[in-house]
């Protein structure tokens, strides 16, 4: 959890930035040695970099976002439960024989209210990954989900859930266990719910696996995240027959925060440290809890009827057809 | 190995080699089809007149939403609704193909708007809302018109207190759509949680083939799921898991038979009885 000591593992288009602060080292190193003044060389590569940096992560293309969004450092499900819980206890199992690791849920404190927060769970290295299977939930997961779901609408919690998945597991047990099953479920049962109910889409969103924990009240997603109904490279196999399409497939699919914000899919975009939540998960965590936070705020007050009905109006509202 | 055996082997390969994007092979003639599991040339007329059942192997092929309808609604008691709702282009998509051009093509191949046909019908006598889906259009992918046919045609049943049925035949997402495709699951399902809670029965028949969006979404969420005989029902395709776990997956994989044994679906239909056993459902969930 602790990143501060971990050197940032560089993207491919950042590392042109790379390339002027090693510069820059260089001529400090050889100003001391040489104890020949290259202040005002330095300094302007200094702007430099400030100006190109500011650029680059500006106009970030989706498919830049992509790489970002799936960075192996990025802030995880228990990064933000450190980050942004007074209180977690985890509470496991799906009372039928099974406790995925790749879906994590508990009762926790955000400033002091009390919630139940879930959400997907994608390790930072192979032995975690192995353990949390990616980040890919089995049907088990989502019924876990569902049985968390189902207990914080019985003690009245607000629901939060976290999500960054590739998607649901394409296993054979999944299928014989009822990945699609587990999945509408869920839908169909967040719909019912009594309870404020919050989603962000933290990492990457991939399809029904993703929104299997999304039928929310309120649903966001942090700057350089992503969600869509299939990854891009899946779309560029299918459509393009070619999966080095990925990037152009990244554009069509219109995956980025802002292009989901025009079209209702999300309601808010979260904005990330410069460069990616993976440079700065404390701050990115602070973000995200004042985000969470004035979220729960938005639906106090709000009947179980209430809650309902304007969760059910936001979904019954999407699509774009002629008439 | 008893000749059994071997003919049940060879049957199962069969059905593994089908391809998800198979489709019935024109070249042969307009007169003979050639049947996928069998591998016998059967005379057109022969098949449709079998319900398009081959005779020699009882292997169901796809038909569409228009000829479903007709098999098992009472004469002349379909009425269609909602026609009026038709696809556009919210993204701009192109891939190989502009999004426009794809659904012009698929208008001329199928006959149809979109890739579900929605109204009301009597199933022996028994008003009843239905919602069938035809492949022959994008490979039955839900978008947005697929998703506000069902949700509106379920709100009817919800309004009228009817009995619903859908009839499932899907690839999947249509990724022409993207994030709004992925929302018509959220969208159907809602509108299954209040008919659920209006105590409404709402049947779901899953046809061949029946994969991803549609299986997370409505398709599975049934009181009563059906499938009908041989369809090949999944959330993830089958190439996709077996390069996912690197090994090979039974050739009955994903099959009705293989879903009915792993206790996902309540029971496995014939063509031929599909009405039948659709009215006798709706009797005994609706009789007082
Ligand atoms: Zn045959």
């Amino acid at each position: 959890m602790k990143e501060e000591n971990k050197k940032v593992q560089i993207l491919e288009f950042e590392k042109p930035i790379y390339k002027i602060q090693d510069k820059i080292e260089e001529l400090k190193k050889t100003s001391a040695d040489t104890n020949i003044n290259y202040d005002s060389e330095i300094k302007k590569l200094e702007e430099q970099t400030k100006i190109y940096k500011k650029e680059l992560y500006q106009k970030l293309e989706p498919y830049q976002k992509l790489q970002i969004a799936r960075h192996p450092q990025r802030p995880n499900f228990m990064d933000y439960v450190h980050f942004i819980c007074e209180d977690f206890i985890e509470l496991h199992g799906d009372r039928h024989g099974f406790d995925d690791k790749a879906i994590i849920g508990g009762v926790a404190s955000i400033e002091g209210r009390a919630v139940m927060l879930i959400g997907t769970m994608k390790g930072k290295s192979t032995k975690e990954n192995l353990e949390c299977n990616f980040g890919m939930p089995q049907p088990q997961g989502y019924r876990k989900a569902l049985r968390l779901f189902e207990h914080a609408n019985r003690f009245n919690l607000p629901i939060i859930t976290l999500i960054d998945t590739m998607g649901a597991y394409p296993g054979m047990m999944a299928e014989e266990t009822g990945q699609g099953e587990a999945i509408a479920t869920n839908l169909k049962e967040m719909a019912k719910l009594e309870v404020p109910t919050i989603a962000v889409v933290t990492g990457e969103g991939c399809s029904g696996g993703a929104l299997g924990l999304a039928v929310s009240n309120k649903v966001m997603i942090l700057e350089h995240a992503y969600y869509t109904v299939i990854s891009p490279e899946g779309c560029a196999s299918i459509l393009w027959k070619d999966s080095s399409m990925a990037r152009v497939a990244t554009d069509a699919l219109k995956i980025t925060g802002d292009d989901l914000l025009q079209y209702g899919i999300v309601d808010e975009v979260i904005k990330e440290p410069t460069g990616g939540a993976h440079y700065n998960a404390q701050e990115m965590a602070q973000n995200l809890k004042k985000s969470l936070v004035e979220s729960l705020k938005e639906f106090e007050g709000m009947s179980p009827e209430e809650l309902r009905n304007q969760r059910y109006s936001k979904f019954r509202a999407m699509g774009v057809f002629a008439q | 190995m008893t000749l059994t055996d071997w003919f049940n082997k060879r049957k199962m390969q069969q059905i593994a080699a089908r391809d998800n994007d198979v489709h019935i092979d024109d070249s042969i003639g307009k007169l003979w089809t050639l049947c996928y599991n069998c591998s016998s040339q059967l005379p057109k007329k022969d098949l449709e007149n079998n319900l398009m059942v081959c005779p020699n192997c009882d292997y169901h092929f796809r038909i569409g939403a228009r000829q479903r309808i007709d098999l098992i609604s009472d004469k002349d008691s379909f009425c269609e609704m909602y026609q009026e709702i038709k696809p556009c282009d919210p993204l701009n998509f192109v891939d190989t193909q502009s999004y426009p051009s794809r659904q012009e093509a698929a208008h001329a191949k199928s006959g149809l708007d979109d890739a579900v046909v929605v109204g009301t019908c009597t199933i022996e006598g028994q008003k009843t809302a239905i919602a069938v889906m035809d492949f022959e259009y994008m490979g039955g992918s839900m978008g947005s018109v697929v998703g506000e046919k069902i949700t509106r045609i379920l709100e009817y049943a919800l309004l009228n207190k009817l009995p619903s049925i859908v009839f499932t035949a899907s690839g999947g997402a249509r990724m022409q759509e993207s994030a709004l495709s992925l929302m018509q699951m959220a969208k159907t399902s809602c509108i299954v949680a209040k008919l659920n809670e209006a105590k409404l029965l709402y049947i779901t028949v899953l046809t061949e083939p029946t994969f991803g969006g549609v299986t997370a979404s409505f398709g599975t969420i049934g009181d009563i799921i059906i499938a009908e005989k041989g369809a090949r029902i999944g959330f993830a395709g089958r190439r996709v898991i077996e390069q996912t776990i690197r090994q090979k997956l039974p050739a009955d994989f994903q099959t009705a038979e293989y879903l009915l044994k792993c206790g996902q679906i309540d029971f496995i239909v014939e063509r031929k009885d599909m009405k039948e056993k659709l009215s006798k459902l709706i009797y005994l969930h609706t009789k007082k």
